[in-house]
């Protein structure tokens, strides 16, 4: 039980970025929303890697005999973190953006692209 | 050292490596950034072509990165791929091919459509980004890179989209909604990819596909994958970003964005042929997209009736001519595992479908040119304020004639050619799908006559007095892609035979595709 916790937290995550995208009207909390997604799903790939009581994956200086944490997974988690990073930059900078044209945030007054 | 060899990496990794000198480039001179970006995308455009021969006579290629050679899928001792790679079937070939010709294009439309605006080689490398971004979802052969070619072609499509944005706030708008949309797409993808990573230890696509089962998990996976990636195709219901980002995009990344949707339908159906192929419930899951398909053709042709502005009324047909393909695989998905009938219309239907998707971004992309041409001499994209522009603007009008009759699915033009590939097939699969296909083609060609006569005919107006014909690199552009629309109307044969009908045959066969990573055809 206690070793599928991480999941829980995952679904937490994700659930709540879901949530913060269907519902918040605010575009800087839909750029939250999307960040707490992200890290659900990165939340998710490391845990997939983690094996109880294993050492971290350096081949040369593993104690022989001793299981390792999948490497592949942390490989993949950090691309995606470096990936998270230039989306959140880009989408601030772009809602920044907007509300130098709008003048606002709110996502009902932001509607000039209708029909 | 053979460079043939290395065509596939050589594809993406010369517009990368430009779209990082270009910067340089711009400070010493600027005029020369887009003369040079039409140069580098020449270049993929002709290696492409030598690797769609290579393809279409050999077979598939296969692409490993860091390995002794490229064709060693499987060092020795190794039961299953574990380096990253690049999988070159005639289907991955098929859009890469329409990617290249389209993004060449797109360059060579850009030399004076965005001759006025500052900051070019930002512009231009940008374009090459988004380029790799496409070329790259189409190539690979693994997951993980999928998923970040992905991210690469929707980041740079969202520059892109709001370049205009430091003076208006309509493409901001339009910007933050896709960049939205594409990264929750992404990130489901990286969640699917998860779980297939947790079930089988795997990230190859072909490796996968050789184990995969259909059990709970699969299918979770496979109900994550198929909406986010007709989200990132443009069908409906998620398809609200579409006209929005379409019509604010600069006219030459419009056409470009159009082929990187195009990439998203690819991957939706790689995923459901060679990743499941008959593993799963294909009727079910056919009519899944069938469905979807539907919705985009009526939704889409209702809505493009009633807009005014140009741009996003083609993007609605845009939408609609995504549901033609949808249909035509969807069908052929839906009696996958039915050899009789897939002998008999299903792999028609295929073609329909897939011929279709290298028609619609030529004639699509056709249209939008010529929308950006009448944006760019008379500074509006609103039909109302249009009008009599046939008489200063000959060229453009026959570029829209022919891209309007394609579109309408009119004889001789290339529409036609896969329109009725897909009516005559899906009737004998159900006779209603059929009827409404024929219904939204005859209500798309009422949307192009009202943009006609509203923009184009009419006596001239005073306040157009001005207006002349585009300059040539625009006008060269629109050649290019009305030859390849009447070409390919006047000889579909050729093409179904030679470019389709391969493609066609490499979703199908799914033992093919795990057969050129694991061996043992």
């Amino acid at each position: 039980m206690i070793g599928n916790l991480p999941y829980i937290a995952v679904i937490i995550f994700i659930g709540l970025g879901i949530y913060t995208l269907m519902f918040k009207k605010n575009l800087i909390k839909i750029v939250i929303g999307i960040c707490l997604l992200e890290n659900g799903v990165n939340l998710f790939l490391i845990t997939l890697g983690y094996r109880k009581g294993a050492v971290a994956p350096i081949y040369t200086q593993a104690p022989s005999g001793q299981s390792m944490v999948l490497p592949t997974p942390q490989a993949l988690t950090l691309t995606s973190i470096v990936i998270g990073i230039a989306i959140t930059a880009l989408i601030l900078s772009i809602a920044m953006m907007i509300y130098k044209h709008y003048g606002t945030l709110d996502t009902d007054q932001v509607r000039r692209l209708r029909g | 050292m053979n460079l043939l060899n290395h065509t596939p990496i050589l594809i993406i990794a010369i517009p990368l490596l430009a779209a990082f000198l270009l910067p340089v480039i711009g400070r010493i001179n600027k005029k020369t950034t887009g003369i040079f970006t039409t140069f580098v995308l020449s270049i993929s455009l002709i290696l492409t072509i030598l690797l769609t021969v290579k393809i279409l006579s050999v077979g598939p290629q296969v692409y490993v990165f860091g390995a002794k050679s490229p064709a060693l899928t499987l060092p020795s001792g190794l039961k299953f791929p574990i380096r990253i790679m690049f999988q070159i079937d005639a289907m991955s070939i098929f859009m890469g091919l329409i990617t290249a010709v389209i993004s060449f294009v797109g360059a060579i439309y850009s030399l004076t459509f965005m001759e006025q605006h500052s900051g070019l080689d930002k512009y231009y490398s940008l374009l090459l980004l988004l380029t790799v971004g496409i070329f790259g979802i189409e190539f690979t052969g693994d997951m993980f890179n999928f998923f970040v070619f992905l991210e690469i072609a929707s980041i740079a499509a969202v520059a892109l989209i709001s370049f205009r944005g430091v003076n208006l706030g309509e493409p901001v708008e339009a910007g933050f909604k896709y960049m939205v949309v594409s990264s929750i797409a992404a990130l489901i993808v990286l969640f699917a990819v998860g779980i297939f990573y947790g079930k089988y230890d795997l990230l190859n696509f072909a490796a996968l596909a050789s184990v995969i089962k259909y059990s709970q998990l699969d299918k979770i996976a496979l109900g994550l994958l198929v909406p986010v990636l007709a989200m990132k195709a443009g069908a409906v219901p998620m398809h609200m970003w579409t006209p929005d980002a379409y019509s604010e995009a600069p006219a030459p990344i419009t056409i470009i964005l159009v082929s990187a949707s195009q990439a998203s339908l690819y991957a939706l159906f790689r995923v459901t042929f060679s990743l499941y192929n008959i593993t799963l419930n294909t009727l079910s899951v056919g009519w899944i997209i069938i469905i979807l398909g539907l919705l985009s053709m009526f939704i889409g042709v209702t809505m493009a009736i009633i807009q005014k502005d140009i741009k996003r009324l083609i993007a609605y047909n845009a939408i609609s001519q995504t549901g033609y393909m949808l249909l035509g695989v969807g069908v052929g998905l839906a009696v996958l595992a039915n050899p009789v009938a897939l002998s008999k219309y299903g792999i028609t239907a295929m073609e329909g479908g897939i011929f279709h998707i290298i028609n619609h971004a030529m004639y699509e992309g056709l249209l939008f040119l010529t929308a950006g041409a009448l944006f760019f001499r008379t500074g509006t994209r609103d039909l109302d304020k249009m009008g009599g522009l046939a008489h200063s603007m000959k060229y453009t009008t026959i570029f829209f004639i022919i891209g309007a009759a394609a579109i309408s699915g009119l004889p001789p033009f290339n529409g036609f050619a896969s329109k009725l590939l897909i009516y005559e097939s899906v009737y004998r699969f159900n006779p209603l799908l059929s009827i409404i296909a024929m219904l939204v083609s005859i209500l798309t060609l009422a949307s192009f006559v009202k943009v006609f006569h509203s923009a184009f005919l009419g006596p001239k107006l005073p306040k157009f007095k001005e207006v002349r014909e585009v300059p040539r690199s625009m006008v060269w552009a629109m050649v290019v892609l009305s030859c390849i629309t009447i070409f390919f109307g006047l000889f579909p044969d050729l093409i179904v035979k030679n470019l389709v009908h391969p493609a066609v045959m490499a979703l199908i066969e799914q033992f093919k595709y795990t057969g050129t990573v694991l061996g043992g055809i």
